[in-house]
């Protein structure tokens, strides 16, 4: 008997992904073959990692360890710098583009004007879309605060960056703030096309309690994984409250079941974002993850994935 | 649960003028060999390193820059943490003979190797090759284990002068049954060995090295080519590096940037 027609595609921006699942940046996304791989492994998208306008060794080792919980990582936003990424990421789109797999290329900078500048030189790499990491130390600002910390700044930043490309932008959202919904309107006034959220939670600290010192070469990291998904959950909610219905949110933070998914597109979620479940699954999570939630749409009658989109949103 | 774990170093022991082996007060009785542990010295850093030795665990480490510098200066009883064991490690065939080639500091995998070769009553030989006769590690160590032991320095102060790899395909041709090859070294010798086995229809394994991050398949730093080489490698047939772009020819630094390899 064949399988009663489900359809996981969904639109980003204007762009088709046949799935929603979407590879977050900063996992694999350094290599246009890995890139490429994942995409065959079953991801409906791929975000590349981060790149700035210089390159950027990052921290020592460890920057990335599994906690049991999820993981914690001071990566310290390592990459060769957007010069060499652009070719990576055309690389990356020649392979993809024949997939039908749309490649979101992720950026970052250190100022405000460089955001634009990062824009502007990754753009000829035609990614389908640029996502804005603002999750990231703002050396403009005194008190070294994230872009992301602030609606006016963060606001800056998106202004600057659709100056700088033609190509639809999301940007990326912190947990790690006072009042999202303030930041995240901010953004969408300023142009952003989409949002993505959230990067990772908190910084925190593990220690080795033997040698009494702290396991993470930086000592505090970024949460991930399982252990914040409630939380990546409240703040779609409180991003598709704040900007309505047409802005896209991809919602990222945890994901690692097609049951997770679930619970995003019921907050409105129009993708998400999976990253560390790579970690506990294998890429091959992109592939289970989706049968898992066609299972779940087959079992209670959906067709297609706007059938779920939002319908918690009355009761939470 | 993947967090290091930090116990003392039970023992040290100078290998050569440039090689320590530390033995950790830790057993790892479920490791491969070719399989490796994130060895992490607590305020300096944390890098991959070959298993050479499971009960205790035990690494083979030169003395090549700022992380195995700062290792070689450590004393026994002080604390050193490990993760791991990851990666696809060797794997021995059923019978037949096998030759097991060791470059430098790839000595540690490679003895893990032959241990279990002979545990398992295979015919075993080992090529060890180093610069110089002061430079070849764990000859006693092989000569005990009763392998069929071959040495090759370039300056021919002991065994062979010339290349381990010439000394292996000297080796694997003159054999009346065709070995199955293992080799743990530098890039340079691994794209001879390649070649060889390539040419002559021989199975190979060959264990490479990338920079190395989380060590888990997650940061995509270790990527070569389409591989990743903490998970899918470090150990990879010869016929898998077939046509890969990156092999002998780039690594990737610390920013992910590919870099020629020397
Ligand atoms: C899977 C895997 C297993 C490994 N197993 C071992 C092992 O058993 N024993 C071991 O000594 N090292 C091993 N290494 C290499 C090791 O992880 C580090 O790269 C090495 O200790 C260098 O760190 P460093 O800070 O001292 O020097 P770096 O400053 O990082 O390197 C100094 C210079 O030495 C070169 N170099 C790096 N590694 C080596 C090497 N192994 N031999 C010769 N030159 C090198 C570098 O290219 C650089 O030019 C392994 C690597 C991988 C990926
Ligand atoms: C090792 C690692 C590196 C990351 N690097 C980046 C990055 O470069 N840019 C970015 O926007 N997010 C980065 N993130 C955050 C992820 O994209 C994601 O937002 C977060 O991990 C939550 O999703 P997850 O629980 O599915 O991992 C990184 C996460 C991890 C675990
Ligand atoms: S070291 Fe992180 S993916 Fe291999």
């Amino acid at each position: 008997m064949d399988a009663p027609a489900v359809d996981l595609s969904t639109i980003l921006c204007g762009v088709r992904l046949p799935n929603p699942t979407v590879l977050a940046s900063g996992v694999l996304g350094l290599s246009h073959q890995v890139m490429a791989r994942v995409a065959r492994a079953g991801a409906g998208g791929i975000t590349s990692k981060s790149c700035s306008l210089k390159p950027r060794a990052g921290y020592h080792n460890p920057t990335i360890l599994d906690w049991g919980m999820g993981l914690i990582n001071a990566v310290g936003l390592s990459n060769p710098g957007v010069e060499v990424m652009v070719e990576e990421l055309q690389a990356a789109r020649e392979l993809l583009a024949p997939q039908g797999i749309p490649l979101i290329a992720s950026i970052f900078a250190e100022t405000i004007y460089d955001f634009g500048t990062v824009a502007r030189f990754i753009s000829p790499a035609r990614p389908d879309l640029i996502e804005v990491n603002v999750s990231c130390p703002n050396i403009d600002d005194r008190y070294r605060l994230m872009f992301a910390a602030d609606p006016y700044v963060a606001s800056q930043v998106t202004r600057r960056v659709k100056l700088n490309t033609d190509i639809p932008v999301l940007v990326k959202l912190s947990p790690n703030v006072t009042d999202l919904s303030r930041i995240a309107e901010a953004v969408v006034e300023a142009g952003a096309d989409g949002i993505t959220a959230i990067n990772s939670l908190g910084p925190g600290i593990i220690l080795d309690v033997k040698t009494l010192r702290p396991l993470l070469a930086h000592v505090t990291g970024g949460l991930s994984g399982s252990a914040i998904r409630p939380i990546a959950v409240r703040c779609v909610r409180d991003i598709r409250r704040a900007v309505g219905e047409e802005v896209p949110i991809v919602a990222t933070g945890g994901v690692t079941t097609g049951r997770d998914v679930v619970e995003m597109l019921l907050v409105g979620a129009a993708a998400v974002g999976i990253g560390s479940a790579v970690a506990q699954r294998g890429m091959d999570v992109f592939r289970q993850v989706n049968e898992e939630l066609r299972a779940y749409m087959v079992e209670h009658g959906y067709g297609r994935l706007s059938d779920l989109r939002g319908k918690a949103l009355p009761f939470v | 649960m993947t967090l290091p774990q930090t116990v003392p170093i039970r023992e040290i022991r100078e290998e050569t003028r440039t090689i320590r082996t530390f033995v950790l007060d830790v057993r790892l009785p479920q490791a491969e060999p070719g399989q490796f542990v994130m060895l992490w010295l607590p305020g300096v850093d944390e890098k991959p390193m070959s298993i050479a030795h499971p009960d205790p665990l035990t690494v083979t480490v030169a003395r090549v820059g700022p992380f195995s510098t700062a290792l070689h200066g450590r004393k026994v009883g002080d604390a050193l943490g490990w993760r791991g064991p990851y990666g696809r490690g060797f794997s021995l065939p059923e019978a037949g003979p096998v030759l097991l080639v060791s470059g430098g500091c790839g000595v540690g995998p490679i003895y893990f190797l032959a241990q279990q070769a002979v545990e398992r009553g295979l015919p075993t030989t080992v090529a060890l090759g180093a610069r110089t006769g002061l430079d070849l590690p764990y000859v006693a160590r092989f000569r005990v284990l009763g392998v069929e032991l071959h040495l090759a320095t370039d300056d021919g102060s002991q065994g062979e002068r010339g290349y381990v790899t010439e000394l292996a395909a000297h080796l694997a041709e003159r054999a009346t049954e065709p070995p199955t090859l293992y080799a743990c070294g530098p890039e340079r010798m691994l794209v001879v060995l390649h070649r060889f086995c390539r040419e002559q229809g021989i199975s190979g394994q060959l264990s490479l090295e990338r920079y190395m991050k989380c060590g888990f398949g997650v940061c995509g730093q270790c990527a070569m080519d389409g591989f990743l080489v903490c998970q899918d490698g470090p150990v990879f047939d010869a016929a898998q590096l077939d046509g890969l772009r990156d092999f002998g020819a780039a690594h990737r630094s610390a920013t992910g940037r590919r870099l020629p390899i020397r």
